[in-house]
Parts: structure tokens; C-alpha cells; sequence
């Protein structure tokens, strides 16, 4: 199976004193981001992604505001517990994913300081 | 006692005040200590007193009022907007996001967590983990025990003078008890003491009601000729109807009510000419109600016979016959589960047909070293059979799991087994010896329960095995009538007294060649003491030869066909 990691940064921009072209240098992260969240919306089977703050705002989803709320505030929780339960039995230990599978679909969830990466997969096979 | 004051006073005094005075102490009552009363009681000494130095102080409860408490979750449906963002006002939060949107710690966390759920979303692709796996394995239960049988019970013959036991019946209902059938197979041999028990020539019907003689007894005239080898009852709605076989070549109907005459009486003559010369003694009969039109006869000669009850003429009777064995085929019986197959014994194999082939059989078993002499399905399992041999040993074979050799074979005893039947619950097998001992077998409940897919297994072997048979079948007969065309070619040249010259010559050539071959093979089998290799079939090529006038060409290619067979 092809890993797709991103060993990092696209090459730099052409020294400045060409004339580069007009692309802003700050986009150029954020294109990253817009073409990984692009990137996994598309692969099979997933229903849904969304990034969500620690307050609750959805930064970015593809699924509907309210639906975006509930799993956030669920997740949130979920995933806070989730760690605490590690991290009292192994305290060097942390939690890196989540992934709930239930009847109909995959949740998965990668938290962050700040942030949580939430997609819904239905995995088809 | 009590101690009273009594003092009187006017009633004009009555609440007057009182006036006190002084006066000498006057001893009014003088109550002496009484030492009986201090038996009663008992010193003690040292005495414990409890003593605290403290202040004294007094518990008090109280309940103050309850406060209820519950959980519950909050459903938000808007989250935690910083207090200067209206939720409600689109530019607002469209700025917000765009302003996180921006912060590096977003981008890199973005980035990072994306990496991670990608490799997971992919995981999910390639492999679903939570399939069921091993659905079809689940009822595994049975197959790992080995077969096994074992003997529970033997019964001898009560006689002093040892008799074989010839036939085998179980009880119908409640198959708990077995009827066994003892005779003297060399009658003129018969030594003197020998109960007189023996042949049955008449066909005799005992009635377990009337007692141990013979209830009914059919007239000596019309009845058979040479011994009755085989009787079955019929299903008819009078329940009085049987039939019978013997090796005179005659199957009879008979009716019980009547015996003075058989109902119905039909010559086993392939040839159909309904000469009693040509008759084949019948040996085995075969009968299943679930077919009642249809029976079939085993002959002395080799070959089953398959024939029709309700044919109109008696040379329809006889609807076809399957060649094959060498010797007279001593069981027959057909598949309780498939009865368009049917298991055959006679000379030194089991042979299994199916109605459909009726060239050969479909599957055989190789020579064996001793005679087959009975064989019987299993009631429960299709694939199941058992056979016995005069060497006394019981062989259980089991087509599904192995086709070469029997599953499980047994030595019940040390003299020859004649007769063998299992009982309709498929666990308990008796067999009958040649010295009258009856040896019950109990089988392991693997080889008496139905396995899964038993039945499609069954059928689809049998039908491969047919389809294989025609295919063979047709390639034959396509030769035969190539050479029949070559040899009509070559006819008119010939003359009838090379035809009679060449007839003979072939044959004692054909013989020739025969015992050259079993001799080339008995010299191998011995070399080679391990491996057996089952005989080429020899007699279809032979019989070709016979039936087919003598035409030269049609020897040659017969003898070539030969040699085809054996290359």
C-alpha cells in the first residue's frame, strides 16, 4: 500500500528577484491543507470530514452545520476521556487516533492540542 | 412495714399558718439491720466503675433538605463562539474561520493529523477487519473423531451343530429385535443330528402370531424349481402381496391368501424369447416401494436385470440389463437418498450404478482378495455403505472422504460373514457368520449422522460419474460402428466356413492373450507387494468379439482394441 506522506514544503518559490509569479507566499501552506482535506474527502467510501476547534466551531466540513455541532461536542468529550484513560495508565503514553466502528460506518477521529480531525468512512467491502 | 404519723386537727385551723418550734429529735423508727437479707447477695470486689473527666455533651441529628441532582447531556447546536462573533451573522464567522484558518499551529496540526487519518481511511479500503471470517466452518464438530465401530453384542447359534446365518432382519418398529435366518447351505451333506432346518423350496410364509410352524404354504407344482434366493413383501393396499426369486430363472408374484398359485410369473430371459433355457437364476431381488412399478433382479450370471411390473406383454417385462459383474451378484440394493443409483456385490468388488448407464457401472471398488458377500447403504448417510467378505471382515466405506479404500475395515471374526443389515437408525449393524454367530456393531456417530453438504456432495458425484460413463459409453459405440463399417467393406470377400474357422480361432487367441495378461499381472503384484492395481476391464472388448459374427477385420480391430486397452 502507497503511503502518501508529506515529506514537506513544496520547493521554494523562485528567488525573488525574477519576477515569481503572483502567487502569494503565505497561500502556499494553505493550499496544502485545501488539497489534503480535498484529498481525503475524496477516497472511497467516506461519507464526511470536518475540523473542528477545541470550542466547538467547525472550521472546515463538508456535512451540514447542526450535524457538524453534535459530532463535535460528542467527539470532544469522547476523545478527551479517551486520552485521560491513557495517558492514567501509562503517563508517557498519548493518545494519536480514535476510531469507532459501528453498524453502519467508521468514525475516526485525530485529535490535536487545538484541534480534531473527524471523517466518517463507510467502508464498503 | 410502714411507717405512719397520724395526727388530728380542728377543721377551723385549716390554713392557718404554721408555727414552728424547736424540740428535742425523738426517735420515731428504729429498723435493726437484717443479716439474713445479706445472703442474698455476694461481695464483690474489686468493682469497676467507668469515670470520665470531661465535659458531658449530647448528640443531636438533623436532615437538612434535599437537593436534587441529575445528568444530562446538552445538545449544542451552535459551539462556543468567542463572545465579539455573532453566530448568527454569516461575514462574522466567515472571518473567524478564515482567521484560524490562517495560524500555522492550524496548518501544521492540519497537515499532521491528515497524514495519520489517510493511512487509516486506506487501512479501512484495503481491508474490512471485521468481516466474518470462517462462516462456512462453523459446525466442524464431527469430522475430527476417526471412525470407529465396535462390537456390542454376539449371538450364537443355539444349535449344537453350527449352521450359517444366512439372512438378517431387523424388527421394523422399535428395532429391538433382529430376526435371523439360519441354514444348512450343503444339504446333501448334511450330517446326522442337523436340525432339519434348511432350503426353503416352496415359499413358505410363517406367522409370528400362528406360532413356529409354517402358516402357508404354496403348492410344490407351481412353485419353484431350484431354491428361492430372495423374497421381499410388496406395498399393495391388501398388504397380502410378495414375490419371489430363485435361480430356476422364474420371479413369481404370489398372494398370500392364495398360495395354490402364483398371481404372476415372469422368465428372467434377456434375449426375451421367454424360454426358460435361456433363463438367468436370479439370486438377489430388489424392491423399493417408493418406485412400485419397478424391481430389480440380481442373476447368477453376472448381470442385474431391471424390470417393469406393469409391462403389458411379459417380454416387456424386462427393461433393460446392466452387465458387469463376474460372478452371481449376491446384494443389491438401491440408495435410500438417490434411487436411480444402486449398489451392487457379487464376485470380488461393490459396484455402484445409476439407471442412466447402463454400460457399466459408474464407481467400483478394485478385486479384492476374498469374495464379497453382502452389502448394504447406510439408512442415513448417502455416501456411506457397508460390505462384507468371507474372510470375515466388515468394511465401512465412505465415498466422500475416500474412494479408494474403505474407511474403516474390521475383522469380526475369523470364519466367513454372510449377511449383513443395518438398522434404520443407521448406528447398529449386524452381521451373520458361517457358524450361525451374529456379531452387533455399533458405529461411531460420524459415520451415522448426516455431515453438512452430504447430500449435494453425493448427488454431484454421481452424476459426474454417470456424465463420464455416457461419454465412455458413446466413444464406444462410435468405435463399434466405425468398425462395423469397415468390416461390412470387407464382408463379401469372406465365405462362411473361414467365418466358423475364425470364430474359434479367435476366441482360443482372445483366451490366450486373457491369461497372459492376468499372468503378467499376478508376476507384478507380486514383485511389487504394496501397491495393488485394479484389472483393466476385460470383458467388454471380449464380448464384442463374441456376439459379433466372427468377421476378421472386426477381430483384428478387436484384438487391437485390446491392446488399446491395456497401452
Amino acid at each position: 500500500m502507497n503511503e502518501w506522506t508529506n515529506t514537506g514544503r513544496e520547493p521554494d518559490p523562485l528567488p525573488s528577484s525574477l519576477p515569481g509569479p503572483t502567487a502569494p507566499g503565505l497561500g502556499e501552506p494553505q493550499a496544502e491543507v485545501e488539497e489534503t482535506l480535498k484529498r481525503i474527502q475524496s477516497h472511497k467510501g467516506v461519507i464526511g470530514t470536518m475540523v473542528v476547534n477545541a470550542e466547538g466551531i467547525p472550521i472546515r466540513t463538508t456535512l451540514d452545520n447542526s450535524t457538524t455541532v453534535q459530532y463535535a461536542g460528542l467527539l470532544h468529550h469522547l476523545t478527551m476521556k479517551a486520552k485521560s484513560t491513557v495517558r492514567d495508565i501509562d503517563p508517557q503514553n498519548d493518545l494519536t487516533f480514535l476510531r469507532i466502528r459501528s453498524k453502519k460506518h467508521e468514525i475516526m477521529v485525530a485529535p490535536d492540542k487545538e484541534y480534531l480531525l473527524i471523517v466518517i468512512q463507510n467502508p464498503c467491502e | 412495714m410502714e411507717i405512719v404519723y397520724v395526727y388530728v386537727k380542728k377543721r377551723s385551723e385549716f390554713g392557718k399558718q404554721c408555727n414552728f418550734s424547736d424540740r428535742q429529735a425523738e426517735l420515731n423508727i428504729d429498723i435493726m439491720p437484717n443479716p439474713e437479707l445479706a445472703e442474698q447477695f455476694v461481695e464483690r470486689n474489686p468493682v469497676d466503675t467507668g469515670i470520665q473527666c470531661s465535659i458531658s455533651m449530647s448528640e443531636h441529628e438533623a436532615n437538612s433538605e434535599r437537593f436534587e441532582m441529575e445528568t444530562r447531556g446538552v445538545n449544542h447546536v451552535e459551539g462556543g463562539w468567542p463572545k465579539d462573533v455573532n453566530p448568527l451573522e454569516l461575514e462574522q464567522t466567515i472571518r473567524f474561520r478564515k482567521k484560524v484558518e490562517k495560524d500555522e499551529n492550524y496548518v501544521n496540526a492540519i497537515m499532521q493529523l491528515g497524514s495519520i487519518m489517510e493511512h487509516c481511511i486506506k487501512q479501512n479500503n484495503a481491508i474490512d477487519i471485521y468481516e466474518e471470517y470462517f462462516n462456512d466452518e462453523e459446525a466442524m464438530e464431527v469430522m475430527e473423531e476417526d471412525p470407529s465401530a465396535k462390537t456390542i453384542n454376539v449371538f450364537r447359534d443355539p444349535q449344537e451343530i453350527k449352521r450359517a446365518a444366512t439372512h438378517l432382519s431387523w424388527h421394523p418398529d422399535g428395532n429391538r429385535k433382529l430376526a435371523v435366518a439360519y441354514s444348512c447351505l450343503d444339504f446333501q451333506r448334511a450330517p446326522v443330528g442337523m436340525s432339519s432346518d434348511s432350503y426353503i423350496w416352496d415359499l413358505a410364509c410363517w406367522d409370528t402370531r400362528k406360532g413356529s410352524l409354517v402358516a402357508e404354504l404354496s403348492t410344490i407344482e407351481s412353485s419353484h424349481r431350484d431354491p428361492v434366493y430372495g423374497t421381499i413383501w410388496l406395498q399393495s393396499k391388501t398388504g397380502t402381496e410378495c414375490f419371489s426369486a430363485s435361480t430356476d430363472g422364474q420371479v413369481m408374484w404370489w398372494d398370500i391368501r392364495k398360495m395354490s398359485e402364483p398371481t404372476e410369473v415372469v422368465i428372467l430371459d434377456i434375449t426375451k424369447k421367454e424360454q426358460l433355457e435361456n433363463a438367468l437364476g436370479a439370486i438377489s431381488l430388489e424392491f423399493e416401494s417408493t418406485l412400485p412399478t419397478k424391481f430389480m433382479v440380481g442373476t447368477e450370471q453376472g448381470i442385474v436385470i431391471s424390470c417393469n411390473r406393469k409391462a403389458k406383454t411379459s417380454a416387456e417385462k424386462i427393461v433393460c440389463t446392466f452387465p458387469g459383474h463376474h460372478g452371481p451378484i449376491y446384494a443389491l440394493q438401491r440408495n435410500p437418498f438417490y434411487p436411480k443409483n444402486f449398489l451392487t456385490v457379487g464376485d470380488w468388488t461393490a459396484r455402484i450404478w445409476s439407471e442412466d448407464s447402463r454400460e457399466s457401472s459408474i464407481m467400483w471398488t478394485k478385486y479384492h482378495m476374498a469374495y464379497l458377500t453382502d452389502a448394504a447403504w447406510s439408512p442415513v448417510r448417502p455416501t456411506v455403505f457397508f460390505t462384507t467378505r468371507m474372510d470375515g471382515t466388515l468394511d465401512i466405506w465412505d465415498f466422500m472422504f475416500e474412494q479408494c479404500d474403505p474407511t474403516l475395515s474390521l475383522k469380526v471374526c475369523d470364519e466367513a460373514l454372510f449377511c449383513l443389515r443395518v438398522q434404520d437408525n443407521g448406528c447398529l449393524i449386524a452381521c451373520g457368520s458361517q457358524l450361525g454367530t451374529t456379531t452387533l456393531l455399533e458405529v461411531s456417530p460420524g459415520l451415522s449422522t448426516l455431515q453438512r453438504n452430504e447430500k449435494n456432495v453425493a448427488s454431484s458425484m454421481f452424476e459426474r460419474e454417470t456424465r463420464r460413463e455416457k461419454i465412455l459409453e458413446a466413444r464406444h459405440r462410435e468405435m463399434r460402428l466405425k468398425e462395423k463399417g469397415k468390416a461390412e467393406g470387407r464382408d463379401e470377400e469372406q465365405t462362411d466356413e473361414e467365418l466358423a474357422v475364425d470364430l474359434e480361432a479367435l476366441v482360443s487367441k482372445a483366451e490366450e492373450e486373457f491369461f497372459d495378461i492376468i499372468f503378467a499381472e499376478l508376476k507384478k503384484k507380486e514383485a511389487d507387494a504394496i501397491k495393488l492395481t485394479p484389472v483393466p476391464q476385460q470383458p467388454s472388448p471380449e464380448e464384442d468379439q463374441v456376439v459379433e459374427e466372427g468377421e476378421e477385420a472386426a477381430g483384428e480391430e478387436g484384438d487391437e482394441e485390446v491392446e488399446e486397452d491395456l497401452a
